[in-house]
């Protein structure tokens, strides 16, 4: 079995199917979104993440036309929509409190948008049908939204959105109102809807865990400004700066000096008396400029005694330790006053933990373990 | 804790007693055999008999019932507009100053009111009649429809109304489609409350009606002032009937919903 990479942003000979370009909104003096160019591509599983008053559900209403961009085009598959009201766009939006009508039944409140096109009344009952098939709520046809539990409310509500086959779904913060279990399995339930439709979805939402599960590609916000969008991996692995290194997950900031010592390679100058650090990076450093190392615990590897390879060893006594079950979180104070943390799988029993509070350790880890990036 | 203390009850005896008393004995002497309101003398329902025999009265009751149904009508549906724009129509230049000047006619002296009112209809010559006691009624009650139903739209959830349009709705067939059956309890109790304000208001019917219209507020008030009939009594039974059958009914209706809608929502979380 082969598997086809899907990368369509790599590919310049690819359209994009919608085009934001030098778009900004203002309320009054407030900016909403600052200049911003994204495009985002048929198919894709797009997911706007950011804090709350980053601009990102600002750029949804704006794409489903409940806003209009104080400058700049958007484009929807080589139309300009700004013009276009929202009645009348090939967008659909799943809302963040689900806005079914609570005086219609889960039949009718799938069929609301499809009668409203005035497709004829044996082509809606198909349809219909393949929505609540799609969505597994054949028996709830008949109720109401008052009548079924939230995760199915959940699942009407993406019924209806998808049912006029719309080319861009919107989904602001879909499973926000479900608990955490049920929240899993409907983020996979979404990834396996939208593979069989073939829809493009953009998601908005604030949950990291939640964009990197779903998303093709995650674009992180702040202030209305893009910082960085990539695929989830990358957004990880190597994040263009401070601020989506610290949003996106747990990580150790270590500020310093570079200096180069190799190909590619840098000896970072940390703190007065310690040990420089070696860390990898592709992009340019010179001599003397101010960087952020940016490490996840889960790659600080922690030892009673001093490793004898490591590119990176610090000595320092656990502070804390946070205990998650299948892991621990170790907080390992350094001599400088700096904590570290660091990750271990618990793979013994907890009464046989290595280490404990007060303990003297070793935190180590490779030279490509963190990111450099630039202050 | 002791529930049923000395206070409790003496309070509550008191309270109903204020209230319910005047009715009472209104109601007892409707079935009084004697002419005189304040003797007794056996019970019989000829007062009601007579009553309908009463070409003066029952016509009252229709111009009554007539006006009430149309200004209640028009209130409703301006007063409504009214709530929306307030509600929805965002901030545009003198929204303060207009939503004020919707409610203050509630806190007007309907004499005030009135009289403005029977100014204006003697300024652009308008015959008084059926026609001026709608028109005034309708302009005082679509305040209380107006704070009835912006109270109902505050609390209403604007995405659905957003997603109606979302899924190919013009503002005006989302308006039809989703807000209006929505809110409809709010319109419906609206108009039940302009309903009953038409219907037992005399101030303002007085000054603006003319001699082919009285209403039954106008007539048993001059009735009263010729003395106290058995017959009124007879007809404000009647009318004390229809109204406690109103509230009982939609009390009832409503708390049925109620009870039905919570126990359909503890079935939808179990299964």
């Amino acid at each position: 079995m082969t598997t086809v990479e899907f990368e369509p942003w790599d590919d310049p000979q690819e359209k994009p199917l919608i085009h934001f370009q030098n778009v900004t909104k203002r309320f009054g003096s407030f900016v909403a979104i600052d200049n911003l160019t994204i495009d985002i591509y048929e198919r894709e599983f797009y997911a706007l993440l950011g804090p709350s008053g980053c601009g990102k559900t600002t750029l949804m209403r704006m794409l489903a036309g409940f806003e209009t961009p104080t400058e700049g085009n958007i484009m929807l598959a080589g139309q300009d929509i700004v013009p276009v009201p929202p009645n009348k766009r090939a967008t659909n939006m799943m809302f963040q409190s689900y806005a079914l009508f609570p005086h219609l039944s889960i039949w009718e409140n799938i069929a609301f948008g499809l009668k409203r096109e005035g497709m004829p009344k044996p082509d809606i009952n198909n349809r219909v049908e393949e929505m609540l098939r799609l969505t597994r709520l054949e028996k709830f046809a008949k109720r109401k939204p008052h009548q079924i539990s939230g995760g199915q409310r959940q699942r009407v509500a993406l019924a209806r959105s998808l049912a006029k086959a719309p080319k861009l779904l919107l989904l602001d913060e879909p499973l926000g109102a479900l608990d955490k279990k049920l929240r899993q399995e409907t983020q996979f339930e979404l990834m396996d809807i939208q593979e069989k439709t073939g829809t493009t979805f953009v998601i908005v939402t604030h949950d990291q865990e939640e964009a990197m599960t779903v998303a093709s590609r995650v674009a992180v916000m702040d202030h209305g400004k893009i910082i960085q969008v990539a695929t989830p991996d990358r957004i990880y692995e190597t994040p263009n700066s401070v601020y989506v290194a610290d949003f996106i997950g747990d990580v150790n900031i270590i500020q310093g000096t570079t200096t180069a010592n190799g190909e590619d390679s840098y000896s970072v100058a940390w703190a007065d008396g310690q040990a420089p650090l070696t860390a990898s990076s592709n992009q340019p450093f010179s001599d003397g400029q101010k960087c952020h190392l940016a490490i996840r615990p889960e790659k600080i590897a922690i030892s009673a005694d001093k490793p004898e390879e490591a590119a990176n060893a610090v000595q320092g006594k656990v502070l804390d330790i946070a205990y998650l079950g299948n892991i621990s979180t170790y907080h390992v104070e350094l001599p400088t006053g700096v904590v570290i943390k660091a990750q271990a799988a618990n793979t013994r029993r907890i009464s046989r933990r290595s280490y404990t509070w007060e303990d003297t350790v070793w935190l180590s880890w490779t030279a490509t373990a963190g990111v450099l990036l630039a202050s | 804790m002791n529930r049923t203390s000395w206070f409790n009850v003496v309070s509550l005896t008191l309270g109903f007693a204020f209230l319910y008393i005047p009715m009472i004995i209104l109601i007892i002497f409707s079935f009084n055999e004697s002419k005189l309101v304040t003797v007794w003398a056996g019970f019989s329902t000829k007062w009601y008999g007579e009553l309908m025999q009463n070409e003066a009265f029952l016509n009252a009751a229709w111009v009554t019932i007539k006006v009430a149904v149309f200004s209640s009508t028009i209130a409703t549906v301006l007063g409504t507009m009214a709530a929306y724009v307030m509600v929805r129509g965002g901030r545009f230049r003198g929204r303060t100053l207009f939503s004020g000047m919707i409610y203050a006619p509630l806190v007007m002296p309907e004499v005030i009111t009135g009289l403005s009112l029977l100014l204006l209809f003697i300024g652009i010559g308008l015959d008084r009649g059926v026609l001026t006691i709608v028109l005034a009624h309708s302009t005082f009650s679509m305040c209380y429809v107006s704070v009835v139903v912006s109270s109902r739209l505050v609390t209403f959830d604007r995405s659905l109304e957003e997603a109606a349009l979302d899924l190919g709705c013009s503002a005006p067939q989302a308006f039809r489609l989703v807000t209006l059956p929505i809110i409809a309890p709010a319109v419906i109790s609206g108009w039940l409350l302009a309903f009953t304000l038409s219907l037992d208001d005399l101030v303002i019917a007085s000054f603006t009606t003319g001699p082919s219209a009285t209403t039954l507020p106008i007539k048993i008030f001059s009735a009263v002032r010729l003395g106290v009939s058995p017959e009124i009594n007879a007809l404000s039974t009647i009318m004390i009937a229809i109204v406690t059958i109103g509230v009982i009914t939609t009390s009832l209706i409503s708390k049925h919903k109620m009870v039905r809608q919570k126990r359909e929502e503890q079935e939808a979380v179990r299964n």
